[in-house]
């Protein structure tokens, strides 16, 4: 079983409108890796020039933010779900 | 009308129109509410702010929403209180309670809820949403009634009983989600992606958040146009105490302070700050959840989330969005940060309570317990105007005091009466 990414509308567009996405298991850089070959520009949206995930992204594994795992180098393995959120909002 | 000319966001400037959006595309940052300031002070005065309604729509000329027609259950102009017994006790001559604990709903959820509904039903949605510590639940749903819109409010579920009832009185649909406050948060984000629903901490943030403005400009107009020379704020995302901030310096830069010259605002409004703005802003946050307090003590100018486990609920949120921006202008206001021990908030709302005769919930102690912590480490002088913000209502949160109550058990006879009497603190007054 793959592991299921859910898409943020912001990314949507490069993701030809899909809300959700299907990858390999791996760890979380390899996965952007990934789906910086399938849509090109999402990279560049998730991590910042330091290659550390931006202020402003929050990804979660199963609902745990990868800030409270081991972030980029988070594993991720068949039937997980992945959720890429942007963190502005609630308050 | 409003005075918007399109939103812009906070990190990488790139415009945006003024729609129901709060990320920018590129980069995830905020998106905040750009304002037409050229022809806002060709028409705002004292004159046409006292001619307006007693709520917070008597400053439309600076808030994102028309306040021709707006949904008001009449949030704001709350008192300003002198708190003498208060300021006797902690040695501060100039002492004042904003009580913004008797807001319709009960809290300042309403300004910030006032404006989002007002604009998410100006954009054509029929539902209004949030992710709520449950003020805003409370809220959401009680202008939702007013405007005959639909609500639905999501809650961890393990909140007070007084915030759970004080929402679902009005009728929503209410979501109690296992799981903090972030949790929620992260949950409705993803719901909004996928729902035609005004999310009013979400998609309407941008407008949502700008309704804390009022925080300063009524406290500013209360005091004659004048500003404290410290405020005391509590914060969960950081939204308010930047927003507060940011009333003052409008206030300043449109020429509407006491004696102040007004001045152009520059290309990036949010960071704008008047020199004639010397109030130093003051954050309050209990110790089992004060990620924004733990960065300013560490000197580090981001945020570390934290799993919150907090007795101040409403301020339980471990990933606050605006940390970084109230870290700024805790910096740009010579300010400061107190993270509360939690057996010292309960402590805070029997002071307010036993000394003015305010009932606040346990945000509220949590602003108590750091004025006492400031006016006792000498960080605020006696003389100096000071304003302490009180947000939310106590009886929203009575859980957290049962321990006051403690009657004289009697039977229905004088004789028993005047037995219990002896020994009870009443009976030193006879």
């Amino acid at each position: 079983m793959p592991v299921t990414v859910r898409i943020p509308t912001p990314l949507r567009r490069m993701t030809n409108g899909q809300d959700k996405v299907e990858m390999e298991e791996s760890n979380l850089s390899t996965m952007i890796e990934n789906l910086e070959a399938s849509y090109p520009g999402v990279k560049e949206r998730l991590i910042d020039e330091n290659g550390d995930l931006r202020y402003f992204v929050n990804i979660y594994l199963n609902g745990e933010d990868v800030r409270f795992l081991d972030g980029l180098d988070t594993s991720a393995s068949s039937g997980d779900e992945i959720s890429i959120v942007p963190a502005v909002a609630g308050g | 009308m409003a005075f918007v000319s399109g939103l812009r966001c906070r990190e990488c400037s790139r415009e945006y129109p003024g729609e129901a959006l709060n990320v920018c595309d590129f980069c995830f940052g905020p998106l905040e509410v750009v304002y037409d300031y050229a022809t806002i002070s060709e028409v705002v005065s004292h004159d046409r702010i006292a001619a307006g309604p007693l709520s917070i729509w008597r400053y439309h000329d600076l808030l994102p929403a028309s306040g021709e027609d707006p949904v008001d259950i009449l949030a704001g102009f709350t008192p300003l209180l002198k708190a003498r017994n208060l300021g006797e006790r902690l040695g501060l001559k100039n002492l004042y309670i904003k009580n913004d604990s008797v807001n319709p709903s009960f809290s300042f959820k309403d300004r910030v809820v006032s404006v989002a509904a007002t604009k998410a039903r100006e954009f054509g949605f029929e539902t209004i949403a949030c992710a709520s510590t449950g003020n805003l639940a409370c809220s959401v749903a009680a202008h939702a009634a007013r405007a005959g819109m639909r609500s639905v409010v999501f809650i961890p579920s393990d909140l007070e009983r007084g915030k759970v009832i004080g929402a679902a009185v009005y009728g929503p649909t209410m979501v109690a989600v296992e799981g903090t406050y972030d949790e929620v948060n992260r949950l409705c984000s993803e719901v909004g992606d996928n729902y035609p629903w005004a999310f009013v901490n979400i998609n309407m943030r941008p407008y949502y958040a700008e309704g804390s403005k009022t925080l300063g400009y009524e406290v500013a107009e209360q005091l004659d146009w004048r500003i404290p020379d410290h405020v005391v704020i509590p914060s969960a995302s950081g939204a308010m105490f930047t927003k507060i901030w940011k009333g003052f310096n409008e206030l300043a830069c449109l020429g509407l302070l006491d004696g102040v010259d007004a001045m152009t605002f520059g290309p990036d409004q949010n960071t704008v700050h008047h020199p004639a703005i010397t109030t130093r802003m003051h954050m309050a946050q209990a110790e089992g959840c004060s990620p924004i307090v733990n960065a300013w003590v560490g000197g580090q100018n981001q945020i570390r989330p934290v799993r919150p486990d907090s007795i101040a609920k409403s301020l339980a949120i471990g990933n606050p969005a605006d940390g970084i921006y109230a870290l700024r202008v805790i910096k740009e206001s010579d300010g400061s940060a107190y993270a509360v021990p939690e057996p010292q908030v309960v402590e805070g709302i029997k002071l307010l309570a036993e000394t003015e005769g305010i009932f606040t919930e346990t945000a509220g102690g949590v602003t108590v317990s750091t004025l006492k912590y400031l006016a006792e480490s000498g960080a605020i002088g006696a003389d100096e105007l000071t304003v302490a913000y009180i947000t939310g209502n106590g009886l929203k949160t009575q859980e957290a005091v049962e321990e006051v109550v403690n009657p004289l058990y009697i039977r229905p006879s004088m004789s028993s009466f005047e037995e219990a009497l002896q020994g009870s603190p009443a009976s030193a007054s006879l």
